[in-house]
């Protein structure tokens, strides 16, 4: 990404404070060419916001076509369906396992291609081509790859001798089997954490080596402070996309009414979709959808004040 | 001649949370000394594990391409070759399912979706980029703030949208909104554009050039790399794109489903669970055909999925 930076001079001569004068026919035309984003913006994302916020505190159901004043009776419903905090149990436990496993895996797979000089490339790319599968055809093919009896997981483990578990039928495996899934398909993660290793410069190994650091202090003391920047920004949209996690569970678990573990498969985003287009519930759902734009904001507010005091910006020596 | 509302671009890449990954990419790469241990045994290992994650990542394609060709029965045990390959499989797919339907929809309305948000985000991030207007700033930071909205909070009034403007039941809520841009593209595309020369712009200006020209005829042309990766992002986003079709096209007839919603189709009525055994070798057709266009697709342009995904953190 380039960056412009406004010329020293021109900044020198900009008198503090001083009214400014638009060009109004360059004014007006900047206005024309974001005229279709601010269009969007006050459809699409502004007014959307305020009517999702206007139905979140009416009774608004799509099926009966009725709509009235609800006060806060959605709010206080979220609190009386137990089903609200089974979606978000699952969903809390689904990121903690999820988030720390896929940073893990991609920073391991980043460090094996970082350090592989020639044919990095090759792997690279096999690496990447998980990604690059719809997740549909992900979901359908490990549902018979998680197959508890004649799955290859399974016969891969028992390689070991290890017993594997009914991965999509066992309440307790339900959200691991939808993790290995995610780690199958970590590779957007791993290219962002490659591209950091590759900007650490390689003198301070070197200084390192010559001053006896291993390979493990290296790693600890040089490689995480230097690539804090990307694992600062993994983790959070890991974490705000462990929140939404939807696809894999509906297919697996929610296209049809043959469920057989609805409790321990009823994520947060399944529930909310529920509600809204399967019941057409509109009040509760826009209520539940809040709820969870705020949890996201405030786990995301944790982790930047959290992640701020770990976080190396080389810009920041001054 | 007025610099206030410049580009602060050290202050935004603060605020994005795409600038963070990009951040770390920033420097021009320097000629790589030599990796690698130095230890042949370290090497050795390295090697071992770099092929064994590729067998492991690469297994469920080929085990997919097998199972397409499985009998009934035998696609549930785990044999790496089927037995005698059924190419049949792939013909009654063809006439039970509407394949051809599915792929062709979700070409047309990805290609749409593609193309429709590219020139619309370029657009609106030239505006940002280059002209200078009252509350530049504030409006470029509204932009920014919009990629941290989950979609749940707008998923329902944008749904209301759509039925009063009579869109239920067609392909237009699944690429409508792209007319309006999205905040990823066009802080990539701004980006891009910020790096232009502003010379190559006052020149043309001298010249007599409109504003529609300076952006038509010289940011455009010069845009085609990240324009590029933005057609591909969304082409992959618009063919994953599972829950709007649940949304908008669930109720209608099948040949109109997209790819993804079909699968869903295919997964419930071949579902061993619905009818004893099943012909789950059917929804492995259907899934190898649906992945294939995206292997294309990654062929022709994977060097811009891995560097776009490296540089801007959007992982496709």
């Amino acid at each position: 990404m380039t960056q412009v930076v406004a010329p020293a001079a021109e900044r020198v001569q900009r008198p503090p404070l001083r009214k400014v004068r638009y060009n109004r026919r360059e004014a007006l035309a900047g206005y024309l060419f974001i005229s279709p984003w601010i269009v969007g913006f006050l459809v699409f994302t502004a007014g959307a916001m305020i009517a999702s916020l206007v139905i979140s505190f009416s009774s608004y159901n799509l099926a009966t076509n009725t709509a009235r004043p609800a006060g806060v009776d959605n709010y206080t419903g979220l609190l009386e369906d137990p089903r609200v905090a089974t979606a978000l149990g699952n969903t809390l436990f689904y990121a903690l396992l999820a988030v720390p496993l896929e940073i893990a895996f991609a920073l391991f797979l980043a460090s094996l291609l970082a350090n592989v000089g020639r044919g990095a490339g090759v792997f690279r790319t096999l690496f990447y081509l998980p990604r690059m599968t719809p997740v549909v055809a992900t979901a359908a093919v490990f549902f018979l790859l998680l197959n508890g009896n004649t799955g290859a997981v399974n016969d891969f483990l028992a390689v070991f001798g290890i017993e594997g578990p009914q991965w999509l039928v066992d309440p307790a495996w339900i959200k691991p089997s939808i993790v290995l899934m995610q780690l199958w398909a970590v590779s957007g993660t791993m290219v962002i954490f490659l591209a950091a290793l590759k900007n650490v410069p390689r003198e301070l190994y070197e200084v390192a080596s010559l001053d006896g650091a291993g390979r493990f202090r290296q790693f600890w003391s040089i490689t995480l402070p230097m690539i804090s920047g990307a694992m600062f920004f993994n983790v959070i949209v890991l974490t705000i996309a462990a929140f939404q996690v939807f696809d894999q569970a509906y297919l697996l678990f929610w296209r049809d009414q043959t469920n057989a573990s609805p409790e321990a498969s009823l994520f947060y985003a399944v529930y909310l979709f529920q509600k809204a287009f399967r019941q057409f519930d509109f009040g509760f759902a826009a209520a539940m959808a809040w709820l969870l734009f705020v949890i996201i904001l405030l786990v995301t507010l944790v982790q930047t004040t959290f992640g701020n005091r770990f976080v190396y910006y080389e810009g920041d020596r001054s | 001649m007025t610099t206030v509302g410049a580009p602060r671009p050290a202050a935004t890449a603060q605020a994005a949370p795409v600038a963070l990954a990009g951040a770390t990419v920033a420097r021009p790469a320097a000629p790589e000394p030599p990796r690698g241990p130095r230890r042949p045994a370290v090497r050795v290992l390295l090697w071992v594990l770099l092929i064994a994650f590729a067998a492991m990542f690469l297994y469920p394609f080929v085990w997919l391409l097998s199972a397409s060709l499985k009998g009934r029965g035998q696609v549930f045990d785990n044999a790496l070759w089927p037995d005698s390959p059924r190419w049949d499989n792939y013909v009654t797919v063809w006439s039970e399912l509407p394949l051809v339907h599915w792929m062709v929809n979700s070409v047309a309305i990805a290609l749409l979706a593609a193309v429709l948000v590219a020139v619309s985000s370029s657009l609106v991030a030239f505006g940002f980029a280059y002209f200078r207007f009252p509350l530049r700033g504030l409006l470029f930071g509204l932009v920014l703030a919009t990629m941290m909205l989950p979609g749940a909070v707008t998923m329902i009034p944008v749904y209301l949208v759509w039925k009063e403007l009579g869109a239920l039941g067609t392909w237009i809520p699944l690429f409508g909104a792209n007319l309006f841009g999205s905040a990823f593209y066009i802080f990539l595309q701004r980006q891009f554009f910020l790096g232009l020369p502003r010379e190559l712009f006052e020149a043309a200006r001298i010249d007599g050039a409109s504003y529609w020209s300076m952006f038509w005829r010289i940011a455009m042309p010069l845009s085609v790399p990240s324009f590029v990766i933005v057609l591909l992002f969304e082409f992959q986003a618009s063919w994953n794109n599972l829950q709007a079709a649940l949304i908008y096209l669930n109720a209608g007839s099948p040949e109109d489903f997209t790819a993804p919603l079909g699968i869903a189709y295919a997964m419930t009525k071949y579902s061993p669970t619905a009818g004893g055994q099943g012909d789950y070798q059917y929804v492995m057709v259907a899934s190898l055909l649906v992945t294939l266009p995206m292997l294309a697709l990654f062929a022709f342009g994977q060097r811009y999925f891995i560097e776009g995904v490296a540089t801007t953190g959007r992982k496709g």
